[in-house]
């Protein structure tokens, strides 16, 4: 997917603000800085344990929001629906998209519907974009993450992918494991408000916290270390990627956020997070090393060093 | 008077040829000279004509040990004045590449010079001389002098250099000469493993560090030290205590341990030793060699049941450097000696880095103050039907060249992701290099990167293809990618079994297609499904997939390279469906039973795989082995040693099936499993259960063979590390009339890929 953003839709849109590749743009807008962003949701199944599909379209986009620097304000709602899609379903998806934008403090100020036929649709797309105000001061930005940066994660990571794909694959896990699902907007405000400089703050979604990590190493040129220790993870959510197969570092995740920021105010960063109840299980997992091109590396519990590579589409195996 | 001019082909450089060609020369009253050229040594002699006859015969007669001479250029020239014979510096600089010797264990001469109690060089750890000592490990630069090794911060003493500049002498232009004078020195640190204590303290003259590094090793502490191309941790072999030391601090379970033993008389109290054993163990190269124990009530020397436990082999070497030597004769017992790195990483070279990553696991380090250019780990053997077979190929043979005569522009090759080696190929030959290990840790794929720069740099070629693996992810890959980018060069990229089979057929020399069976544990596959037993008939550049193991689901991915479970999991789906359940039983939980029937039906995170090594892990578990393994490997390296002791059987039925036209045949495992199944509940025991598998796989590749019309078969992929299954095909196929070839100096698993990729890149061009 990186892959087509940078092959086929930068060149195509070419702007500073998408260059800026950041989770949302920042434009200036009759004197103000607003950040506007969208994203489309296609989750499978569409209810999960701990979320659906429209709370999870309400909290990414306030999330993406959130990651620059910005209060969230207003979301645009748009909807493919498939042809025959009961409607007590939509119902009660709507119903849980205003819950999340109400608990959020933002509004759905515009939206469209379209209907396909049978077939030519999965059930269900939403689509949302939406707008905040970046307050005077703020510069968030993965050029800014700077060699010196801690790397803090606001809580366990790897749990939605796990939840979703328990259910889509009819997985009973011996823990049933819950989505993280959850709007970070106010662990994100309340980082920036305490006065911490932070320099980045990124959800890690899909591709899980190793995405996020190769991302930002990759746009701001850098190294980055963490350590396999420090990376709060439940055990069900180990025990069910063991069960998988799966690294939990690639797992999904809807309801963390990543900061990076300036080291010598990590312990208050670490007391603001933790002071929020989504914050609770926050910590500092490691920091940008040095200059790179873009190298993530993990130390692992045995003392070794392993790279956190981006690999294409599914874990396949390099065994032999 | 006659005179004649000389040009030798072989390994005559760094291995003391000049001199042993002066001493020849001279003796035979012949006048003239010789010196290095690009390549080779250059000779002019002349004198009477029976006296040169003499000179030449001698040259081809194994000249002195390390050296090989393959070929000799003889041309007639007119007469000269001729003075004296006369050794005259390296031709330079005429654009041709000149060639690396590889480190060569410590000679007779320079071993009784360190032995004997008198002598400027007794008990001196670094006593080399032009036939022996480090050489790939110290250079930096070529051509290989001094001044381009780490023994440049050692200026020579004169008694040095008056050796150094004397052709009649052993030492004459030997690089790393060196005495206790002038030469590098050891030092005995101490690891702080607590908190408190300051650091690091040094203690002793040189000989006390040897001798309080000795009495360590005999009170049961892990001692890293420092030798040719890297750290290695020592214990004491006959320790149990020792050794769970060890592996408890290394974290290594089962894995088997080699053992240094101080003398080939020592290691005959511990294994059986056949004169080609022997004669590995001795050998300038002396790797490590695979031997059987001896029985307890035979043997002279217990080692320890950890050091190689569920396996009735040990890997044995004698002390190769002067270092090693002084420390086993001080010990005076077997030693442990494994690699000094973490599990997976590459080796330590450096003493601060050592004792970074080996703080928590050694207790003393004994260092010393010359600087290693290029890690460098043990070469592994064992001695099978042609003589020497490399498992792992690295000191005494890297970097030494294999002529490949193809007509192609300089290739790069980097080979796969684990036990990776890269390779070059230039001017008619490859050069491949040492292991490298595992490229999942960041160091061990920083360090193929290196190496594969190295090469180019030391060789001063700039490639012109870039070769790598199928598979995306893979470290090689990726580095080739970047590599290929750098170097502006087309990126060949060569499927996994392909390469396996034509790194056979380049070391064989092969023309025409050959019948390759390739059975490994995985390797990426032209339809992005995970391949490891495949027939291919490979041709050059190009091959079909002749026919493959059926295909079986893999639950949990790579996980099942550990978990021998997962991989009989599979197979019995495969076969039973649902009906699995009661027989997984055994080695799930029925909580862990549900997510994995649903990850199976689903074919969620459970890759499809023609394994044969993965059908090793299955059957294994069946005949009630293991569940889980603490090495890949392990399951089948049991089962090739119960079947050994089982002694031959019946194969079970493994089916050949052909399929609709075009498509591969279908080795079914269905009646194989059906069987194996029906032996359990018969109580049949697992050695009789692994040898009647063993011998199934010998039938199916005489099927295939014979379904081939092929009268040459490649063996090739990690399966064939299985002595018992290479040696059962070997002598099937033979029988049949069919030329069976099997990997020697290149290893069969993938520390062989990068040079059959070579081959197949370079063949891609003229095909
Ligand atoms: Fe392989
Ligand atoms: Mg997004
Ligand atoms: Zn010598
Ligand atoms: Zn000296």
């Amino acid at each position: 997917m990186r892959e087509l953003i940078e092959h086929v839709f930068l060149p195509a849109f070419d702007s500073a603000a998408l260059s800026a590749r950041h989770d949302g743009a920042v434009v200036r807008l009759g004197g103000a800085s607003l950040a506007f962003t969208t994203d489309t949701y296609v989750v499978h199944p569409r209810f999960f344990p701990g979320g659906d599909i429209g709370k999870l379209s309400v909290y990414g986009t306030v999330n993406d929001l959130a990651m620059t620097g910005a209060r969230p304000a207003y979301l645009s709602a748009g909807f493919i629906v498939e042809e025959g899609l009961p409607i007590g379903e939509l119902q009660q998806i709507a119903l849980s998209m205003r819950a999340a934008a109400d608990a959020c403090g933002v509004e759905f100020v515009t939206g469209d519907t379209k209907v396909v036929d049978r077939g030519k649709g999965d059930g269900l797309f939403i689509n949302t974009a939406g707008i905040g105000l970046v307050p005077e001061g703020v510069a968030i930005a993965p050029r800014r993450v700077r060699p010196g940066d801690a790397v803090l994660v606001s809580g366990d990571v790897g749990r939605h992918g796990i939840a979703v794909l328990s259910v889509r694959e009819a997985l009973a896990f011996e823990e049933p494991v819950e989505s993280d699902c959850a709007p970070v907007a106010e662990l994100a405000a309340a980082l920036i408000s305490s006065g911490i400089d932070v320099h980045c703050l990124r959800d890690p979604t899909r591709g899980g916290l190793a995405a996020v990590l190769n991302e930002i190493a990759l746009d701001a040129g850098v190294h980055v270390e963490v350590e396999e220790a420090q990376i709060p993870m439940e055990p069900a959510v180990l025990g069910a990627c063991e069960l998988l197969g799966l690294d939990p570092l690639y797992v999904a995740c809807e309801g963390r956020l990543v900061a990076f920021l300036p080291e010598a105010q990590t312990e208050r960063a670490l007391a603001s997070l933790r002071d929020h109840p989504l914050g609770r299980g926050a910590a500092r997992i490691g920091r940008i090393a040095g200059e790179g091109k873009g190298s993530v590396v993990l130390r692992t519990r045995l003392g070794t060093r392993r790279t956190l590579d981006l690999l294409s589409g599914e874990q396949l195996p390099r065994i032999c | 008077m006659p005179r004649l001019a000389l040009r030798v082909y072989g390994i005559v450089q760094g291995v003391g040829f000049r001199p042993f060609v002066y001493r020849r020369a001279s003796a035979l009253g012949l006048g003239g000279w010789v010196r290095n050229r690009p390549g080779g040594v250059e000779i002019e002699v002349q004198g009477p004509e029976r006296s040169l006859h003499a000179f030449v015969a001698g040259l081809t007669r194994e000249p002195s040990a390390p050296a090989r001479v393959e070929r000799i250029e003889i041309e007639r020239r007119a007469e000269q004045d001729a003075g004296p014979f006369q050794i005259l510096g390296s031709e330079a600089g005429n654009g041709a590449r000149p060639s690396v010797p590889a480190d060569l264990a410590v000679c007779e001469e320079c071993a009784r010079e360190v032995d004997s109690e008198t002598g400027r060089r007794r008990r001196y750890p670094f006593t080399s001389c032009a036939r022996c000592g480090p050489r790939y490990t110290i250079l930096s630069g070529l051509p290989y002098d001094r001044a381009r090794t780490t023994m440049d911060r050692f200026p020579m003493c004169p008694a040095c250099a008056a050796e150094y500049a004397d052709p009649s002498d052993r030492r004459f232009h030997a690089e790393p000469i060196a005495c206790p004078a002038c030469g590098p020195r050891v030092q005995l640190v101490a690891a702080a493993r607590d908190p408190m204590d300051p650091g690091i303290r040094s203690s002793g003259s040189p000989d006390g560090a040897l001798r309080e590094a000795a009495a360590a090793v005999l009170a049961g502490k892990v001692v890293a030290v420092k030798g040719l191309g890297g750290f290695h941790l020592l214990v004491d072999a006959t320790s149990p205590d020792a050794v769970a030391l060890l592996r408890r601090r290394k974290r290594r379970d089962a894995k088997p341990f080699a053992v240094m033993f101080g003398s080939l008389d020592a290691v005959r109290g511990a294994c059986r030793v056949s004169a080609a054993e022997a004669d590995a163990l001795r050998g300038p190269e002396a790797p490590i060699v695979l031997l059987r124990r001896l029985s307890p009530a035979a043997a002279r020397v217990a080692i320890a049941d950890a050091v190689a436990p569920g396996t009735p082999r040990l890997g044995a070497l004698l002390p190769y450097t002067p270092l090693h030597r002084l420390v086993l004769e001080l010990v005076g017992r077997p030693v442990v000696c494994t690699s000094g790195n973490l599990s997976d990483e590459p080796i330590c070279t450096d003493a601060s880095d050592a004792l970074e990553r080996l703080g928590g696991i050694a207790d003393l380090f004994l260092v010393h103050d010359r600087p290693i250019v290029r890690p460098l780990d043990d070469s592994v053997a064992r001695v099978g039907h042609a003589g020497v077979e490399l498992l792992r190929r690295a000191r005494g043979f890297t970097p030494l060249p294999l002529p490949l005569r193809i007509d192609a522009p300089p290739i790069l090759a980097l080979g796969g992701h684990l036990k990776s080696t890269t390779a070059l190929f230039f001017d008619g030959q490859v050069v491949v290099s040492q292991h490298l290990g595992d490229a999942h840790t960041a160091e061990g794929a920083a360090l193929i990167e290196r190496t594969a720069l190295d090469l180019t740099r030391l060789f001063r070629v700039r490639p012109e293809r870039i070769a790598c693996d199928l598979h995306p992810d893979y470290a090689g890959s990726r580095i080739a990618e970047q590599l290929a980018a750098a170097f502006r060069a087309p990126l060949v990229r060569v499927q996994h079994h392909h390469a396996h089979v034509a790194a056979c057929v380049a070391e064989h020399g092969l023309d025409g297609p050959v019948l390759g069976l390739a059975w490994d544990g995985a390797g990426y596959g032209l339809d992005g499904a995970l391949w490891g037993g495949e027939a291919l008939v490979v041709d050059g550049a190009s091959f079909r997939r002749a026919a493959h193991l059926r295909s079986f689901p893999l639950p949990g991915g790579e996980r099942a390279m550990r978990e021998p479970r997962r991989s009989a999991l599979g197979l019995l789906w495969e076969l039973l469906g649902e009906g699995a359940r009661d027989h997984a039983r055994a080695w799930f939980r029925d909580a862990e039973l549900g997510p994995l029937f649903s990850m199976l039906a689903r074919g969620t995170g459970s890759p499809r795989t023609t394994s044969v090594g993965r059908l090793f892990d299955g059957v294994a578990a069946l005949a009630g082995l293991r569940g889980a393994a603490s090495f890949e490997g392990q399951a089948a390296m049991e089962l090739e040693c119960l079947a050994e002791a089982a002694g031959e059987r019946a194969g079970y039925p493994l089916p050949l099936r052909a399929s609709a036209a075009g498509m591969p045949a279908v080795i079914d495992f269905g009646p194989l499993l059906d069987a194996v199944l029906g032996d359990r509940r018969d109580g049949v025991s697992p050695g009789v259960i692994a040898a009647r598998f063993h011998a199934a796989l010998a039938d199916v590749a005489e099927a295939l063979a014979a379904a081939s019309g092929l009268g040459r078969v490649v063996l090739a992929g990690g399966c064939f590390q299985n002595a018992l299954l290479a040696a059962s095909i070997r002598e099937r196929l033979t029988a049949r009339g069919v030329e069976v070839f099997t990997p020697r100096l290149y290893p069969p698993g993938d520390g062989g890929l990068s040079l059959g990729q070579v081959l197949v890149a370079a063949r891609r061009g003229t095909d």
